[in-house]
This record gives structure tokens, C-alpha cells and sequence, in this order.
């Protein structure tokens, strides 16, 4: 077992090492061979994964291997180790499904471009980074991967580096994230100072200390756990995109489709979901950041689908799609409902890749266009990828029997079974949410495929069915999208306490759930049946915009301007962020550098040498070479000399000679001290003084 | 060790680059025709050096308290001043350092170096033995003779070999430096003058009045500010990088700027313990300023070395920042955060000297596009720039991280500031990247631009080598590190209950066992 353990988390890594090496030595001999090894290293990892699947999961072992001792300082111990779980061996076999499928999707799509081994390579190390942050135990370990995601999601949207867009796109993805890195890295701080360990079964066990270690002050006080749990949650915030720190995900719609799909999917934007289910023993304890998971999660499923409708780049109708799905799981963890969340996260997963790979494809047949208005009309000629972005359409919008449905109607009755008002909150959010997915997905479809064809002749004569190697991994998905709902469903949700055993601390939920059996009719209804109803008209509204009286929209558009154009720039989010933090660095920056450094410390230095020059250029007027100077000098010199030694052998102090010279120029030159000066040389004196 | 009794290694090692560079002197120079044996004596003698280092790291013991390899010889009979040589955990991280940067420097310097390259590489080697010196001494005025002279060889590279304005930025170099020199100077007199003796263990054992150590810290603090450089004492090192010669730079940020950590860690902390204590907040709060205000400066900068500069001045405040929380994390991760910076800051300006001889500019508008043209370079350049902004699995990471442990357990607040560094880290460093080595390529006169030869490939791989091993696995490091740091903690530990008001904690935070 610890060799498939071992199997499915390296062999990504050392694909991509070999890919990478054979890419730098061979750039153009080995471009096939790249996508070969890598390709097949990541299916391997996939079949690992499904027989760990089999054991862990069905099984119910749990699998713990230590690999080496990173750091061993006495007090801080960090063990990175393999420690695969129920929660784990999901997590794994999602990602490394899906990321075969996209590797495979891959050397179709990617064929011509000359940079193909690269991106096989970054593909690769992206899938390892994930799946090392999933098998982690500590959350250094999990920081790792965490931050090694990051890196590669960096390289891979700014992947055509020659496009300044990808290449701010990619930064700007790296630095949201490395800001909400930060509250993670606070949170290690913490942990350690109160813990003094990273392993999160030792932070678990050591629950009532964190609970009822409290921080105190401005008036008030807040347990450690609060904080802790609270810094998480901006860090998962930070990593899924959520709102606030969702504005890098729409722009890393620039880097290749089918990164867009990995990321969405399964290796990055999941990973702060992950973070947060993996911690939901400590989650349990902490109301108030389980309150703000629910408010961002419902304030992001509500955002994401609003924004969605709006957009005109296909890739950027799915991205804030994601943005908001990923906002169901948010809540749906809030409400305890980890279970719920972890599935959501399975068929997302299953149907998101559907839906970019798909999107690729299109993209593809359309010689690279993503403007919505520029298609149309595509059905007919690319029925394969038309039947299949509805499969993964329908599942979005959580149309019955398709996966979505399972696992969207799962959390909304969570949310609808919980009490309270974010419970509802959530609810109606989710509600709302759906109605709006519906509709930008009917809006997708029908704008790419009905309708008349907007794109040039071209375009049109050229437009073409991708070849099987793009269009196998799709009708794989494709099934995902289909019965994985109804598999996961009995799986997870089911049999839930059986087969997630210890990854949840499900106690509460368990609460919640039971309570789901008491509801009364009428409030069936309204969890079972409104959000199909909700989804159809949402479907049924788009077929009437952009099929059936097309001027409707810009009718609207016209009315409703200003709200139109607040929801199409996204809440100004972007603005905001340039006018309150980027900005204002660079003016600091700015002043810093030019007033602090130039004129502040580097003036005052300049001035004491400036000042020293001063003086010396004043001495040096001394040296004038003439010699009646030089006597001159010399004669006040000794008179200075003689005065000095007169002084020092006489009883008389400066002031006495001060007052009598005073005395003197004022017209008598009497000394009141006639016995001071006496003759200096007596040598009994002398002695009389030294006595 | 057995079969090294006795012998005298550290002075073997100290006085090699020395003779080697009576040596090379003595090489008569014939225009075009013995260059190359001059640069093969100088690699050879480094080369040397460095083995015997490895030696030494093979000899050690890290299990020891005490220093170890230690000589005693009568040096000033009359005046009690001895020579007297050891080295323990700390300083031999310092010594290998310094030892396996001057053969690459001097690879680095292989054709950068037009003119003079014989007395280019006397200094280099001069500078060697100061340095090496300066880390093995157990004597203070011996301390001070090597740390200051290394200003000497230092000055004369930047002053021949510099840029435009290399006088200049020389003069800055060394009066900074000396001014702050000075007041370490009076201080070793006065120590020497009260107690009798210079040598540094004795004197840890000295107890001061609490008075006298305020006076004394500050002397001392003056010139090690000065030379790691904190803020507000760094405005030489901009210019002087900037005016530098690659190698020199190199030498700067790798090597010399750690002696001023290494004299915090040396002296400042365990002679003074009090005041130590006392100044503590303070040089955290100027740590923590001192991150933010470099981070920030560094965001607008045009010049690629003046950028590497002051993230150089921004990484230093993380080692100051952890040595002033008197933690374990925080020792540790200070020096480690100086190793990495050695590794990290040495080889980003090892590629920025590899595209000014291509390119033969330093202004970031001029570049773009690079890795069409120069795609291994990319890769090191690339894997440089991730170190420097501590990324997790590389060096840059763990002295972070570990700085960042220790800070927090005794200002949470003072991390937020730290961490805010380590956000615009990424931001300049990014950009940087994103604007030299990314982008479209317009520039024609690019497409001549040769990726790495054999020399720098191999250069850039060994620091990058380097920094994933220390990033990979810091135990290698760690475990020679306990016993110095448990030595200078050994004071410190007995008032960790007094040291948590400094901070005002007392106020604002506490820990205590209630119930919500």
C-alpha cells in the first residue's frame, strides 16, 4: 500500500523532472516524448490514486508514512509525511483524474505551440504540488504545496510570455494569493506559539487548550482558535478565490484553456476548500469564523453567478462560474455541512473541466476566439463538443440527474435545514444563485451555438470538430458529469459516517441533518423543488434574451445602465485595489526613496561633509604663504602660550584676568590682588602648591 | 580531530588566500600570455581553501559546547592580547560561506575583469583572509584589525573596477563604514582598559554594570548597523553595489554584509546581555521598519542592482528582527537567513552582471523578452528570484519562517509588519522578472544574446544548487547551530518572563487559561 501511496503522489513530480530535463537538453527532438512521459506518469499516479481509493476509502484504513525530518530544533519539529485519509484519498483521486485527463487534452490542444514540453512539464509539477499539499499531515507541509500551487499556476498563466496581459495576469494572480499567504503564514506563528507543533492531530488533540486560550484586549476577548480558524479562512480565501481576492481568477483566464480547467477543477482553486475541510475538527469550535465562511461563501456564490452574466469572454463566464460554485462549498462548510461541500467539490470538479475543456475545444474550432459575440450558430457544424458543453451546462445548473443536482440540492438543504439567520442567508443567496447560473448558461449556449453565426466567413468555413485526443477526455468527463452525482450520492452523503469515518468531525452535522427528515411538506417543496424551478426559468429567460426577442438585452442594458456597468466591471473591484493599495505603495515607495533616502539621510551626510569642507576651506585661507602671517600667527601664538602658563602657575583664574583687563580698558589699571602676582620661579611656591 | 591536534588549522586556513596571493603576486605579468595562469593560481589557491574548509566542517563536532580548533599563542605578551582562534557552530557556517564564494567569485571575474586582473585578484584573495579572520578570531582587537580590513581590499575593488561613479560610492563605502568602526574601536579600548583583556570568551563572561553596557552596546551597535546595513544607516550600500563591479557586489551582499550579524551575534549579545535587552523593542521596531521602507523603495527602482539592494537591506531586517527576539526560531532563522541571503543575494547579482556584459545596461526598461534568447538563464534567474521571495523549499523560506516563529511569540503585531515585507518581496521581485525576462521581444539588437557559456551555467548551478539543499533540508544546518545558540540563549532563557513587558505584550495580548 505505502508503494502506491508513494506511486500516485511522485510520479507526477518525477514526470515533470524528466519532462523538464529532456525539454532543456532536447527542445525540439523531444517535444512528443515530453507529453508521452509526462502524460503517462500522471495516468499512473491516477491508477495509484483509484487503488488507494479502494483501500482507504472503501476499506477504511489510514495510511501514515514519514518520509525525512525537515527541520529538528528541540522545540519545533517539522516530519513531512505521507498521511493519507478518507478526505485525502478523494481528494487525490479527483485531482489525479482529472489532471490525466487534462494532460491528455493537452497534446491535442497544445500541439503546435513550440513551448509544449514546458507546459507538459509545469502541468506535471502542478499536479504533484497539489497532491503533496492533500497528503500532508502538518501544515507546514500543507504550506508547501500550498505555496508551490501558487508558484505553478504563476508559470502556467503567464505560460505565452510574450503577451504582456499573461505575464500581469500570472503576477497578479501570484500576489492576491502571497497576500492572503500572509494570514496563513500569522496562523503558523500562532499555532506554534500556543501549540507549539504544525501536526494537525496535535493541534486537534489539543483543542480545549486552543479554545480556551484567549486573546484580550481593546475591551474584549476572543478565543485562539476564533483567530486561528479565522486566518485560515483568508488564507483559503485567498486560494479559491473568493470575494475580495477573486480578481486574480478572471484574469488568469489568459493563460491556455486547458490550465484554466486544472485550476478550476482540481488543483488550485479547491485546494482552500480543502484547507478548510481538513481542518473542520477545529472549525467545529470557532462560531464566528464559520460565520464568515457562510458570508463570504453566499456573498460569492451571489457575486460570481451575477458577474457572470455579464461577461463576454467565454473563459471569463466559467471563471466567475467557479468563483461562485466555489462559493456554494464556502457555506456549505460554514454550515457543517462538510460532507456536502467535499461532494460539491467532487462534481464541480467533474463538470467545471467538462465545461473549460469544452469551452477549449470551442475556443479551438473558432480559431481562437473568446468573445461570446463573435460565435454562434456552431451547433451543427461541432455537434460532438455542442452535446457535451450541454451535458456539463445542465450539471452546472443542477438540472435532476445530472451531478449537479445531487450535490447543489445537498447544500442547499443543509443550508435550509440549519437555524439561524445565515443559515437562510445562505439559502436564498444559493437560491438566487441558481437562477442566475441557469441563465448565464443558457446564455453561453445559445450565444455559441444557436442564433445565426456572427463570426467572419473565415472563420466559419474553417470551424471544425476537435481530433479524438481532445475529444476522448471529454466524453470521459462527460460521464463524470452525468452519473457521478448518483454515485457520489450514495457514497458520500449516504453512507457518510461510515465512509468519511474520523476526516469530519461530523458531530454536529449530524444534527442538522437528522433535523432535514422533520421538515413538513410545504418546506419540501420549497428545498426540493423550487431550485429545478428556479433553474428553469433562469434557462427559459435566456432562451427568450438571445433567441427569442434578441432586444431585450440591450434594452435593458440602456435602463439599467449604471447597474449594468457595476455589475460588468465586477463591483470595481480592480479600481478599488488601484486606488487604495497599489497607488498608494508606489507614492510611499516614491517618497521613500526620494525624500527618505536622497534628501533625509543621505542630505544630512552630505551636509556634515559639506560642513567639514567648509571649515577646512576656511583654515586653509591661513596658509598664505607670507611670512609676516606666519610671524603674526606665530607672536599671538606664544603670547597665548605664556598667558596659558602664567595662568596656570598663578592663583589667578580666567575670570580674575577677564575682570581686571576689563577693569584696565575702563581706566584703572590697579589690581585689586596685588599679592597674586607673585614672582612665579620660587621654587618654595611651587612646592607649597604641589603640597 | 585526534589527528589534528595541535595542528594549526583555522590559521592555515585564514593565512592560505594570503600566501596565495604573495604568490600570485610574485607571478611575473606578461601581457596576453600569463593572465591565464594568474587566474588558474588565484581558482587553484580558493579551490584549496575551500577543501580544507570542508575539512574543517568534516573535523567538527557539533555536539560540543566550547569552540572548537581553538589556538592560543602569545601575541602582545605585555599587554595580555593574545591570538587566539576557534570556531564554533555559527562561525563555521560563516567560514564555509565565505570560502565557497570566493572560488565562484573568482570564475565570476573570469572575463568580466578587463584590466589589472592580477591585483583584481590579490585583493579578492587579501579580502579572503580578513574575512576568514574576522569569523574565526576569539580576540577583539584581532577582530577588530580583520573586520576592518577588509574595508581596505573592498574599497580598492570598487574604486578601480567600479561604474561611472566608483569613487564616489567608494568614499561613501568606507566613511560609513570607518565612522561606525570608530565607536566599536573606543569601546574595545575601554573594554580592554577595564577588564585587562580582549578575548571575546572571557569577556562574555564579564559582568558589566547595566550603565556601562548601554554605552558600550551602542558603540558597538554602531558599526554593526552600519555594516549589515539597517535602517537608517544603509544608504552606502545602494550606491555601493550599484558602483561595484560584479564580483565585488557579490563579496558585499554574500559575505561582508553578515559580519555585522555575526558581531551582533558574537558580541553584542552575549557581553551585553542587559542592554541587549533593553534595546531589543527598538531594534525590532527598526527592523520592522526597516523591511517595510526597503520593501517599498525597492518597488520603484529602475536599477536591477539597486533593486537587489535594497531587498538585500529588506532580507537584513529579518536577520536583525530574529537575533533581537532572543528565541531559538529566531536565532536560527537569523542566521540561516544570512546563509540564504549569502547564496540567494551573491548569485541574483551574479545574473545581473551576466546581462550587463550582454546587454551592457542596468536600467529594467532596457531588457524585456530575455527568454526567447536565454532560456537556461531564465531558469536560474528565475529559480534565484523564487529564493528571494522565500517561497517554501527554498533557503529564502526557512530563515523567513523561522524568523517569522520566533517574532511571534513575542509581538504577533510585529509579524503582520514582517509579513507585509514578504508580500512586496514578491511584488518587486515579480516585477522585476516579469520586465526583464518576460514580454514581448522588440528589442532586435537582443536576438544576438547568447544563453549561458559552460562557466556561468555552471556557476548559476551550483548557487542554485545550494539554495534548494538549504531549502530542502535546513536540518544539515540546524544541528551545528544548537549549541552556540543555546549558549548565547543561556542568559536570555532565564528571563523570558521578563522579556515578554519589553514588548508591552503584558497590555495589549495575553495568554491565560479562561474560558470564553
Amino acid at each position: 500500500m505505502t508503494f502506491y501511496a508513494v506511486m500516485a503522489t511522485f510520479s507526477p513530480l518525477l514526470g515533470g523532472c524528466i519532462a523538464g530535463l529532456f525539454g532543456c537538453l532536447w527542445p525540439i527532438m523531444s517535444m512528443r516524448l515530453c507529453q508521452i512521459i509526462t502524460t503517462g506518469f500522471v495516468f499512473l499516479s491516477a491508477l495509484c490514486a483509484f487503488f488507494l481509493f479502494k483501500k482507504v476509502g472503501l476499506d477504511h484504513t489510514v495510511i501514515v508514512l514519514p518520509l525525512f525530518s525537515w527541520i529538528d530544533m528541540g522545540s519545533l519539529q517539522v516530519v513531512f509525511s505521507l498521511s493519507i485519509d478518507t478526505l485525502a484519498v478523494v481528494m487525490m483521486g479527483i485531482v489525479t483524474f482529472i489532471s490525466a485527463l487534462v494532460h491528455l487534452y493537452s497534446i491535442g490542444y497544445m500541439a503546435r505551440d513550440p513551448g509544449i514540453s514546458r507546459f507538459m512539464t509545469y502541468l506535471s509539477l502542478f499536479t504533484f504540488f497539489m497532491l503533496f499539499l492533500v497528503v500532508s499531515s502538518n501544515l507546514v507541509q500543507l504550506f508547501l504545496g500550498w505555496e508551490g500551487v501558487g508558484l505553478l499556476s504563476y508559470l502556467l498563466i503567464g505560460f505565452w510570455y510574450a503577451k504582456p496581459e499573461a505575464n500581469l495576469a500570472a503576477q497578479k494572480a501570484f500576489i492576491m494569493n502571497r497576500v492572503a499567504d500572509l494570514a496563513f503564514i500569522v496562523a503558523l506563528g500562532l499555532i506554534y506559539a500556543v501549540v507549539g507543533s504544525f501536526e494537525l492531530p496535535v493541534i486537534i488533540d489539543n483543542f480545549s487548550l486552543l479554545k480556551s486560550t484567549v486573546f484580550s484586549g481593546f475591551g474584549g476577548s476572543v478565543s485562539v482558535l476564533e483567530v486561528f480558524c479565522l486566518l485560515l479562512c483568508i488564507a483559503a480565501m485567498g486560494k479559491s478565490a473568493q470575494i475580495g481576492f477573486h480578481t486574480w481568477l478572471a484574469d488568469a483566464m489568459e493563460g491556455p484553456t486547458p490550465v484554466s480547467a486544472l485550476i478550476h477543477a482540481a488543483t488550485m482553486v479547491t485546494a482552500g476548500v480543502f484547507l478548510i475541510l481538513r481542518c473542520s475538527a477545529l472549525f467545529e469550535g470557532a462560531p464566528f469564523a464559520r460565520s464568515v465562511l457562510i458570508l463570504i461563501g453566499a456573498l460569492t456564490a451571489f457575486f460570481g453567478s451575477m458577474v457572470a452574466m455579464t461577461q463576454n469572454d467565454i473563459k471569463r463566464v466559467i471563471a466567475y462560474s467557479t468563483c461562485s460554485q466555489v462559493g456554494y462549498m464556502f457555506f456549505s462548510a460554514g454550515l457543517l455541512g462538510y460532507a456536502g461541500s467535499m461532494f460539491h467539490l467532487c462534481t464541480h470538479a467533474f463538470f467545471k473541466a467538462l465545461l473549460f475543456l469544452g469551452a477549449g475545444s470551442v475556443i479551438h474550432a473558432f480559431s481562437n476566439e473568446q468573445n461570446l459575440w463573435k460565435m454562434g450558430g456552431a451547433a451543427k457544424l461541432i455537434p460532438v463538443t455542442y452535446a457535451l458543453m450541454w451535458v456539463g451546462s445542465l450539471a452546472l445548473m443542477g438540472i435532476p440527474f445530472f451531478s449537479g443536482y445531487y450535490s447543489k440540492e445537498t447544500i442547499l438543504e443543509i443550508a435550509w435545514g440549519s437555524s439561524g439567520v445565515l443559515g437562510s442567508l445562505a439559502f436564498w443567496a444559493g437560491l438566487l444563485s441558481v437562477l442566475f447560473t441557469a441563465f448565464y448558461s443558457g446564455r453561453l449556449l445559445f450565444l455559441v451555438f444557436h442564433g445565426k453565426a456572427r463570426a467572419d466567413e473565415r472563420v466559419m468555413a474553417h470551424l471544425h470538430e476537435s481530433p479524438p485526443v481532445m475529444i476522448v477526455p471529454l466524453l470521459i468527463l462527460s460521464l463524470g458529469a452525468i452519473l457521478g452525482g448518483y454515485v457520489g450520492y450514495g457514497l458520500f452523503i449516504e453512507n457518510k459516517h461510515l465512509f468519511w469515518g474520523n476526516s469530519f468531525n461530523t458531530h454536529f452535522e449530524e444534527v442538522i441533518l437528522s433535523s432535514l427528515h422533520f421538515l413538513n411538506e410545504k418546506n419540501a417543496f420549497i428545498v426540493h423543488v423550487f431550485p429545478q424551478i428556479m433553474a428553469l426559468i433562469g434557462l427559459f429567460l435566456a432562451f427568450v434574451f438571445y433567441i427569442w426577442k434578441t432586444t431585450i438585452p440591450g434594452k435593458l442594458k440602456k435602463q439599467f445602465y449604471e447597474l449594468y456597468l457595476f455589475i460588468y466591471n465586477k463591483w470595481f473591484f480592480d479600481e478599488l485595489y488601484e486606488v487604495f493599495f497599489v497607488k498608494p505603495l508606489w507614492s510611499c515607495g516614491n517618497f521613500f526613496w526620494k525624500q527618505g533616502d536622497r534628501h533625509g539621510i543621505d542630505g544630512g551626510l552630505n551636509g556634515v561633509a559639506k560642513a567639514i569642507y567648509w571649515f577646512s576651506e576656511s583654515v586653509k585661507k591661513l596658509q598664505t604663504g607670507f611670512i609676516p602671517h606666519y610671524t603674526f600667527v606665530m607672536v599671538i601664538g606664544l603670547m597665548m602660550a605664556s598667558t596659558w602658563g602664567l595662568l596656570q602657575f598663578s592663583n589667578l583664574s580666567f575670570k580674575d584676568v577677564f575682570e581686571s583687563s576689563k577693569a584696565y580698558f575702563q581706566g584703572s589699571c590697579v589690581l585689586d590682588k596685588q599679592d597674586a602676582v607673585k614672582p612665579c620661579f620660587q621654587k618654595e611656591d611651587i612646592d607649597d602648591r604641589n603640597r | 580531530m585526534d589527528i589534528f591536534d595541535g595542528f594549526p588549522l583555522l590559521s592555515l586556513l585564514i593565512f592560505l588566500p594570503f600566501f596565495g596571493a604573495v604568490f600570485v603576486f610574485l607571478i611575473p605579468q606578461t601581457p596576453g600570455k600569463t593572465e591565464k595562469n594568474i587566474k588558474n593560481t588565484a581558482l587553484f589557491i580558493a579551490g584549496c581553501t575551500f577543501m580544507f574548509s570542508l575539512l574543517i566542517w568534516g573535523q567538527f563536532d557539533p555536539s560540543l559546547g566550547s569552540y572548537q580548533f581553538v589556538e592560543n599563542k602569545e601575541w602582545l605578551p605585555g599587554l595580555n592580547i593574545r591570538y587566539s582562534l576557534g570556531i564554533d557552530g555559527i562561525s563555521l557556517f560563516f567560514v564555509l560561506l565565505t570560502t565557497s564564494l570566493i572560488p565562484l567569485c573568482i570564475l565570476g571575474s573570469w572575463e568580466s575583469i578587463k584590466h589589472q586582473q592580477k591585483e583584481f585578484l590579490i585583493f579578492l584573495l587579501v579580502l579572503e583572509t580578513f574575512i576568514l579572520g574576522a569569523f574565526c578570531v576569539l580576540d577583539l582587537l584581532l577582530f577588530y584589525i580583520f573586520f576592518e580590513g577588509t574595508l581596505i581590499p573592498m574599497f580598492l575593488i570598487i574604486g578601480i573596477w567600479g561604474g561611472e561613479r566608483r569613487i564616489y560610492a567608494a568614499f561613501k563605502f568606507f566613511f560609513y563604514t570607518l565612522t561606525g568602526s570608530i565607536f566599536m574601536f573606543i569601546a574595545i579600548l575601554f573594554l580592554y582598559f577595564k577588564t585587562g583583556t580582549t578575548s571575546i570568551p572571557d569577556l562574555a563572561l564579564y559582568p558589566f554594570e547595566s550603565s556601562l553596557q548601554v554605552w558600550l552596546w551602542l558603540a558597538f551597535f554602531a558599526s554593526f548597523a552600519i555594516k549589515l546595513p539597517m535602517f537608517p544607516f544603509h544608504t552606502w550600500l545602494p550606491e555601493a553595489h550599484v558602483e561595484a563591479p560584479t564580483v565585488g557586489s557579490m563579496i558585499l551582499a554574500g559575505i561582508l554584509l553578515k559580519m555585522g550579524g555575526y558581531g551582533f551575534l558574537r558580541i553584542s549579545l552575549p557581553f551585553f546581555p542587559e542592554a541587549s535587552y533593553r534595546f531589543a523593542p527598538y531594534v525590532c521596531g527598526l527592523s520592522i521598519i526597516g523591511i517595510v521602507y526597503a520593501s517599498l523603495v525597492a518597488l520603484v527602482q529602475r536599477d536591477i542592482k539597486k533593486l537587489i539592494a535594497y531587498s538585500s537591506i529588506a532580507h537584513m531586517g529579518f536577520v536583525t528582527l530574529g537575533i533581537f527576539t532572543f528565541q531559538r526560531e529566531g536565532l536560527n532563522g537569523s542566521i540561516l537567513q544570512m546563509l540564504s541571503h549569502g547564496v540567494l543575494s551573491s548569485g541574483l547579482f551574479l545574473c545581473v552582471g551576466i546581462l550587463y556584459e550582454r546587454v551592457h545596461s542596468r536600467d529594467i526598461e532596457a531588457y524585456g523578452g530575455i527568454v526567447s534568447f536565454m532560456p537556461l538563464f531564465s531558469v536560474f534567474f528565475m529559480s534565484l528570484i523564487l529564493g528571494a521571495i522565500g517561497l517554501p523549499g527554498t533557503a529564502g523560506f526557512v530563515g523567513e519562517f523561522l524568523v517569522i516563529l520566533g517574532t511571534f511569540q513575542v509581538s504577533p503585531l510585529m509579524v503582520v509588519g514582517a509579513g507585509f515585507g514578504i508580500i512586496l518581496s514578491a511584488v518587486y521581485m515579480l516585477g522585476l522578472y516579469r520586465k526583464v525576462v518576460f514580454g514581448p521581444v522588440e528589442k532586435i539588437r537582443f536576438q544576438k544574446l547568447k544563453d549561458l557559456s559552460m562557466r556561468e551555467g555552471s556557476l548559476l548551478f551550483f548557487f542554485v544548487g545550494c539554495m534548494f539543499w538549504m531549502g530542502l533540508y535546513p536540518n544539515s544546518f540546524i544541528g551545528a547551530l544548537h549549541q552556540p545558540i543555546s549558549k548565547i540563549l543561556e542568559y536570555y532563557g532565564r528571563q523570558q518572563d521578563a522579556l515578554v513587558p519589553i514588548f508591552k505584550m503584558k497590555n495589549s495580548i495575553v495568554f491565560n487559561e479562561r474560558e470564553l
